[in-house]
């Protein structure tokens, strides 16, 4: 290698162009619940309301009401396009995307408020249809929306209609699912098959030229987790349940990675073990993209005590929306903060977080 | 998933590299000439079941990564003005140009659209017709079928608001400049499958003979990927230096032709400057002057944007297989996918992501 060639790869000679870190505007990165996010969080968000239970960073924040009374608490904007899809609509995300973040706690989701933002103009028939899907869905999670807000912004100012929820509900005493919560020598299961609800969204968008025949997998669940936290507890003496998250924007990799990172341990997945259908994954494949970062509404991910991993699989299978789950990996010590993939050919690779916008809006 | 799922079985997999294994006898530089590949690679962690023998160098077939400052900073300026729409595939929206890239303009207020196909923003040109559409047309001979397709589809709809940003490359011409370049270390190429299944590999013998390089047509799944390798090995071991064909089921001598005929027909060579690596001359194609009403450059005054691009930027040596992402010392550290210095980061398709996405710890550390 001749000199000049060695000189122009030292530090000071990567004159690559300048970084661009889109701190001056928010651009659309900031909402895809990946690396973007998790900054904006870090840097603007958290600085300033600094607190034990958002410091937590998990799904809902639990707080103590007394001594013996812990709640959990979560919000979430729904800003879906279109508003009806194969599978679901923005109605019926609005409240299952809130009562599963609080779920994912391992507490029992009881109430929700809803707050709409409508665009001047829309149809009152589409309204209508929202709002009986999540009156549905709250029947079927055993939830009630206990109070309200409605605002109407001039049109072009909002695109159709923006719905947030925030859920309350109670934990059990005794219980401690959190992010943080892994250990080594974990299971990690997974729920049933990944991506569905993202390619039910791009392809509703009429966009992509073909139409994948894939529902929206929006579902409550938690039926599942009560389901699984009972399997955890009988004959066991500590609660088995270590960890729960939905794999929601960014998809199983980037919940992984969150999980990693928060335990401070490894996980090491199965490539052949990840449950993907068949049109999804031709979906991907046509377009570039990787299950493991699309979006899912009606699954779970769960880090569960090996010595009571069978119990709680087959509590999982029986119940409606964990009837396909299958264990996916374990946690394991090092790398720290890492997740891992045992490939189909037996080779091993990282499987690091959604850099930024993969697929716009779909929650 | 038909013709994908028996590409991916571990077993036929794992059989072909201990063949591999069984007929190298000595160290060999391979390339991949198409991004799709490094990244089947990395992904599938190929690389790491490989004897230590063969190394594995990534080409220049990133068509995100090769495309010029110059060009990005045309698109940004075009992309910039009012009464304009700005369509193009999704990875081109993060390409630093020289102070911001497309995710800056559009947060700034510029229509940008991310497209899947030409033919979409020949639709978006047809819904708009008081705003100037144009498309970002990059890539290698792969995309330009639907590129060319979209102007002709453009024309015969009358369309005046409709316009490509070209910055069309081609691989024979860079297989040229890497191989007469005095530091080359590449001993045999898998060919990009993709391009050939509309160029066919009729261009290849003679690049094949005049350096003495065994080429096998090589497709993007692990099976194919090994039979590239073996086919190049093989050769390599028996002296010889042949095209082979290693994605028959896609590729055939003679290619696409009514595609090729669609090339010729609205795009021409011309001299094309490569990211990183120069102008390369006859690298690249532009619209013929008969479609030269569907140029951007033509209706937007942007001839005069000449950036200065470094010559020493490690991108240009990773995409020429003269260095390796870990070779640099920016890799992983400051430069990562959501920071990226250098193209090569940016792209799906750019070595440098792939490595970052996908290299074991072991390795990244």
């Amino acid at each position: 290698m001749s000199n000049k060639e060695d000189e122009s790869t030292t530090i000071e000679g990567i004159v690559c162009p300048v970084p661009l870190t889109h701190n001056r505007k928010i651009v659309l990165g900031h909402g895809s619940g990946g690396k973007m996010s998790q900054d904006l969080i870090s840097r603007l968000f958290l600085p300033r309301f600094d607190n034990p239970a958002l410091r937590a960073g998990d799904d809902a924040g639990v707080v103590q009401t007394s001594e013996v009374d812990r709640l959990a608490i979560s919000t979430d904007s729904h800003v879906v396009w279109p508003l009806f899809f194969a599978g679901g609509d923005i109605g019926r995300l609005a409240v299952c995307g809130t009562v599963n973040d609080v779920a994912m706690m391992g507490a029992n989701p009881q109430y929700l408020t809803a707050g709409f933002i409508l665009e001047e103009g829309v149809e009152m028939s589409v309204l209508e249809r929202i709002v009986a899907s999540m009156q549905a869905a709250a029947v079927e999670a055993g939830v009630q929306i206990i109070a309200g807000d409605t605002k109407v912004v001039q049109k072009g100012k909002a695109d159709g209609v923006y719905i947030n929820t925030a859920g309350f509900g109670t934990l059990s005493p005794g219980i401690s699912i959190g992010g943080a919560c892994a250990r080594p020598g974990d299971s990690v299961l997974l729920s049933g098959p990944i991506g569905d609800h993202g390619i039910a969204v791009l392809c509703a968008r009429g966009e992509l030229g073909f139409n994948a025949e894939v529902l929206s997998d929006i579902a409550p669940l938690n039926h599942l987790v009560a389901a699984m936290i009972q399997a955890g507890k009988s004959g066991y003496p500590q609660n088995a349940i270590h960890v729960l998250r939905d794999p929601t924007r960014g998809g199983v990799a980037t919940a992984l990675n969150e999980i990693a990172r928060q335990s401070k341990v490894a996980i090491v997945i199965n490539e052949k073990t990840i449950p993907v259908r068949p049109a999804v994954a031709a979906a991907c494949e046509m377009l570039g993209l990787d299950a493991l970062y699309i979006a899912n509404e009606g699954k779970l991910l769960a880090i569960v005590d090996p010595e009571a991993v069978d119990q709680v699989l087959m509590a999982m299978r029986n119940t409606h929306y964990g009837e396909e789950t299958v264990i996916i990996g374990r946690v394991q010590e090092s790398p720290q903060g890492r997740v891992l993939m045992k490939t189909a050919i037996g080779s091993t690779r990282v499987v690091d977080v959604l850099a930024g916008e993969m697929l716009p809006r779909i929650c | 998933m038909k013709f994908i799922s028996e590409y991916r079985d571990a077993r036929l997999v794992l059989q072909t590299l201990s063949e591999i294994r069984r007929t190298v006898t000595q160290p060999w530089v391979l390339m991949e000439i198409c991004g799709g590949q490094t990244h089947a690679i990395m992904r599938h962690g190929l690389n790491q079941l490989l004897p230590e023998e063969i190394e594995l160098v990534h080409g220049p077939g990133c068509p995100v990564c090769v495309t010029s400052l110059e060009l990005i900073d045309k698109a940004l300026a075009i992309a910039s003005q009012p009464k304009v729409i700005f369509t193009s595939y999704g990875d081109m929206l993060r390409v630093p140009g020289s102070d911001r890239d497309l995710f800056s303009v559009r947060a700034d207020g510029g229509d940008i659209r991310v497209v899947y196909s030409p033919l979409d923003a020949v639709k978006i040109a047809q819904q708009n017709p008081d705003q100037e559409v144009i498309f970002f047309a990059i890539g290698f001979e792969t995309t330009a079928p639907a590129n060319v397709m979209s102007v002709l589809q453009a024309k015969s709809l009358g369309l005046k608001n409709y316009s490509l940003l070209v910055s069309h490359v081609c691989v024979p011409p860079a297989m040229h400049a890497i191989l007469s370049s005095p530091f080359n270390r590449v001993q045999g190429f898998l060919a990009a499958g993709h391009v050939c299944a509309v160029m066919g590999y009729w261009e290849y013998p003679p690049i094949s003979q005049k350096y003495k390089v065994p080429i096998a047509i090589t497709g993007f799944e692990p099976l194919d990927i090994a039979q590239g390798i073996l086919a190049t090995v093989r050769q390599l071991e028996e002296g010889r230096a042949v095209v082979e064909n290693a994605y028959p089921r896609a590729v055939t001598f003679a290619g696409n032709q009514p595609a090729q005929a669609v090339i010729q027909q609205v795009l021409m060579p011309c001299d094309r400057k490569w990211r990183g690596i120069g102008t390369i001359p006859h690298s690249g194609w532009c619209l013929r002057p008969e479609f030269s009403d569907f140029d951007a450059e033509n209706r937007f005054p942007v001839r005069q944007i000449q950036p200065q691009e470094s010559p020493v930027c490690v991108a240009g040596q990773i995409l020429q297989g003269l260095k390796k992402p870990f070779d640099c010392p920016a890799f992983a550290t400051i430069c990562t996918p959501q920071n990226p210095l250098g193209a090569t980061m940016v792209s799906s398709e750019g070595a440098c992501a792939a490595y970052y996405r996908y290299s074991s710890e072991s390795v990244r550390n």
